[in-house]
């Protein structure tokens, strides 16, 4: 009966997935709207001085995301710290 | 692992963390950057930790001195990030980009390392975060799953 | 619709749902985490794909020709952070797996429902 359920949730899934990519306006290699990109790659060398425009936009026009990502990283250390942290004490008292 | 893995181990070991070192410094001249770069140096540390028996490996990394170089690399991306406050910028303004000086020339086709102005230091303190963060996961990990045998 | 056109798509759709019935119907925990891995690596595919132009070199101006057609680079800066969240995800998923074997010896769910009822 659970088997019946995921195939029917499977099916449902794959059902929704083919038709919004079918009928929507998707198509492979012809973005619909790219302004802000050939802003990004025409004034991204002068404005701040790199050849590598990911670079400039990942870490000058949006920079503010990657502090973000970096403190997420932080936080997953600290989420791992945590968990293995009894057995850690432990082995310092046993010393 | 036998005597030739570890050999091998210890002689690629300075090449991974050179390499390492030049995806992160040139993040603005060719595919790559702090994250990338950072993954590269730690994947040169987890071969040394995966080449040599646990004990030896327990006694050799430090783990005091990663954890410092990880908060530290993240203290320093925010104070470079406070630095745009200085010039009358707003937060995370880019303000040694065309002032001459360090990493403050003129970009030109073939690539000048001397530009860029506040992307080369922030590609180097997320390298040393990146590297001090998944060093950690591992040594931790490794230690909680080593610890009955 | 041009079939040939929408082929990465289809293969973002195959990959979700490899992963989409590998969370559902597998029974080791690490299995499970393989499935929740591989439908993050789908939907970092289909951010990447949304940005390509026909004809584009990656857009990097060293040792570039003149005035290039170069594809969207936003998408793969979002590209950038996904990927390192998804990493922080397995880590911590993966810790937890640990310490759950280390408190019942297995790791299969079946004998793991404490919680139930």
């Amino acid at each position: 009966m659970k088997q019946l359920w995921i195939l029917a949730a499977t099916l449902i899934f794959a059902a929704i997935l083919t038709f919004l990519i079918s009928t929507g306006d998707l198509t492979f290699g012809q973005p619909a709207m790219a302004d802000m990109d050939d802003y990004y790659i025409e004034n991204g060398v002068e404005e701040t001085g790199a050849n590598n425009i990911v670079t400039s936009i990942v870490f000058d026009y949006r920079g503010f995301d990657t502090l973000g990502e970096a403190t997420v990283l932080f936080a997953a250390v600290l989420g791992v710290g945590v968990l293995f942290r009894k057995l850690n004490t432990e082995e310092e008292e046993a010393e | 692992m036998s005597k030739i893995v570890r050999t091998a181990a210890n002689l690629l070991f300075p090449f991974v963390l050179i390499f390492g070192f030049y995806v992160i410094v040139h993040g603005h001249l060719t595919p790559g950057g702090g994250f990338q770069g950072g993954a590269v140096m730690a994947t040169g540390l987890a071969m040394i930790i995966a080449a040599h028996p646990f004990g030896r490996v327990k006694n050799a990394f430090r783990k005091d001195l990663l954890k410092v170089v990880e908060a530290t690399g993240l203290t320093l991306f925010l104070a470079v990030a406070v630095s745009g406050f200085i010039s009358g910028g707003p937060f995370f303004y880019n303000w040694i980009a065309h002032a001459g000086g360090l990493f403050g020339g003129v970009p030109t086709a073939a690539g000048n390392l001397n530009t860029g102005g506040i992307i080369p230091l922030l590609n180097v303190f997320v390298g040393l975060e990146v590297l001090g963060a998944l060093t950690i996961m591992i040594l931790y990990m490794l230690a909680g799953a080593k610890e009955n045998s | 619709m041009n079939f040939i056109n929408a082929l990465p798509y289809l293969a973002i759709v195959i990959l979700s749902l490899f992963g989409l019935t590998m969370m559902l119907t597998q029974k080791n925990l690490l299995k499970i985490i393989m499935g929740v891995a591989l439908f993050e690596a789908a939907v970092n595919l289909f951010l990447v794909t949304l940005g390509y132009r026909n004809g584009g070199i990656a857009p990097i101006f060293t040792n570039a020709p003149d005035s290039p057609l170069m594809v969207l680079p936003t998408v793969q800066a979002l590209t950038l952070t996904s990927i390192v969240i998804g990493l922080a995800t397995t880590a911590v998923l993966l810790s937890f797996s640990i310490v759950i074997y280390k408190k019942y010896g297995t790791v299969d769910i079946d004998a793991i429902k404490e919680l139930k009822g």
